[in-house]
C-alpha cells in the first residue's frame, strides 16, 4: 500500500474494523434516509403546488430524478472502487464495487419503470427508443452484467476482479447518460436542475426534490454498509472474528 | 396559492389528495415500485447474512466433531 494513504484509512480496509465502522454508520444513515424521505415527500406529494401544464402527474418527478441520479453516481462509485480493486487489489474495494452493483440496478430498475408511468400520460407511451431511455437501460443492463459476471465464477476474488473490469469500461455510458439531452435530439426533456447555475424550477418544487436526493444518497449509504458488512461475513468465514460473530448470534 | 393555503386545499382532503387530480393510476404505482424495490434491496443481505452465519455455525459444528473422532481415534490402541 502506498504511503501517502493515512494511516486510519489503511486501518478502515481491514475487513473486522469496516465491519464495525459500517456497523456503526448504518443506522445513522438509515435514519437520515427515512427522515429526509418523509419531509421530502411530505414537501412533495402535499406541499408543493401542481404544475401547470403537468398537473398532478409531474409529482413523479420526486422518486424519478432522485433515483436517476442516484443510478448514475452509484455507477460511478462502483466503477472508482472496481478500479482501486484492480490496482491495488484492496479487498475492501471489491466489497465497495460488487455490493454497489444491485443497489445501483434497483435505482436504475426505478427510473425506468416511474419514468414510463409518467411517461404514459405526459408523452402518451410507455416506452420510446430515445437517446436518454436507450442510455438508461443500457445502463440497467451493465450492472446486470457486472452482477452476473461476479456471479459466474467460483472463486469470488477472481470473479470480483473480472467484473471489475467490466464496470470500468461500463463508466463511459454514464456521461452518455447524462448528456444524452443535449447530444441528441430526445422526447426526454433536458436537465431542469443545474447544481452550478440557475434551476429552472420553482422553489416549492425544487426543495422537496432536492431532500429526497439527500434521502435517496443517505440510502445507499445505509444500504451499502448492510451489503458491504454481509459480504465480508461471507468472505472472511474461516477468520475468528467472523467465527465470533456467528457463535454470539446462534439461536438456541 | 401559498404552501399553507395549499395544504388546507390538498392535504387537508384525504380524496383529492389520493385523486392526484386524476394521475393517480400513475402516481401512485409510481411510488409503490419506488418503495417496493427498495424494501427488497434492504430485506435481502438481511436474510443472506442470515444464512451465512447459520452455514458457517453448522461447518464449525462438523469441524468440532470431526476433530472430536480424529483425537478418539488416535488414542484408541
Amino acid at each position: 500500500m502506498s504511503k501517502w494513504i493515512p494511516l486510519w484509512l489503511h486501518k478502515l480496509g481491514s475487513p473486522p474494523t469496516f465491519y464495525r465502522f459500517a456497523g456503526a454508520v448504518r443506522p445513522w444513515a438509515m435514519g437520515l434516509a427515512l427522515l429526509a424521505g418523509a419531509i421530502g415527500l411530505y414537501g412533495g406529494l402535499v406541499l408543493a403546488p401542481a404544475d401547470y401544464q403537468q398537473g398532478d402527474a409531474y409529482r413523479i418527478i420526486f422518486i424519478h430524478v432522485p433515483s436517476a441520479w442516484m443510478s448514475m453516481f452509484v455507477y460511478a462509485v462502483m466503477g472508482v472502487s472496481g478500479f482501486m480493486a484492480l490496482v491495488w487489489r484492496m479487498k475492501l474495494a471489491e466489497v465497495v464495487a460488487m455490493e454497489s452493483a444491485p443497489i445501483g440496478a434497483a435505482f436504475t430498475f426505478i427510473t425506468l419503470v416511474t419514468g414510463s408511468l409518467w411517461g404514459k400520460p405526459m408523452w402518451g407511451t410507455w416506452w420510446t427508443w430515445d437517446a436518454r431511455l436507450t442510455s438508461e437501460l443500457v445502463l440497467l443492463f451493465l450492472y446486470l452484467g457486472v452482477i452476473g459476471l461476479y456471479h459466474a465464477f467460483e472463486d469470488r476474488r477472481q470473479g470480483a476482479r473480472a467484473a471489475s473490469f467490466l464496470a470500468i469500461i461500463g463508466v463511459i455510458n454514464v456521461p452518455i447518460v447524462h448528456y444524452s439531452v443535449v447530444w441528441w435530439n430526445t422526447l426526454h426533456q433536458g436537465s431542469t436542475v443545474n447544481v452550478f447555475g440557475h434551476s429552472k424550477m420553482a422553489w416549492d418544487m425544487l426543495w422537496p426534490l432536492l431532500v429526497m436526493t439527500l434521502a435517496t444518497k443517505a440510502y445507499y449509504a445505509a444500504s451499502l454498509c448492510r451489503r458491504a458488512r454481509t459480504d465480508l461475513l461471507a468472505l472472511e468465514g474461516g477468520k475468528d472474528w467472523v467465527r465470533q460473530i456467528a457463535e454470539a448470534e446462534a439461536t438456541p | 396559492m401559498s404552501a399553507m393555503q395549499h395544504l388546507l386545499a390538498v392535504g387537508g382532503d384525504a380524496a383529492a389528495f389520493f385523486r392526484m387530480g386524476g394521475y393517480a393510476a400513475y402516481v401512485w404505482p409510481a411510488y409503490a415500485v419506488f418503495f417496493a424495490v427498495l424494501v427488497a434491496d434492504t430485506l435481502a443481505p438481511r436474510l443472506r447474512r442470515r444464512r451465512i452465519l447459520r452455514e458457517l455455525r453448522g461447518r464449525l459444528t462438523r469441524q468440532a466433531a470431526r476433530e472430536r473422532r480424529a483425537t478418539s481415534v488416535s488414542r484408541s490402541p
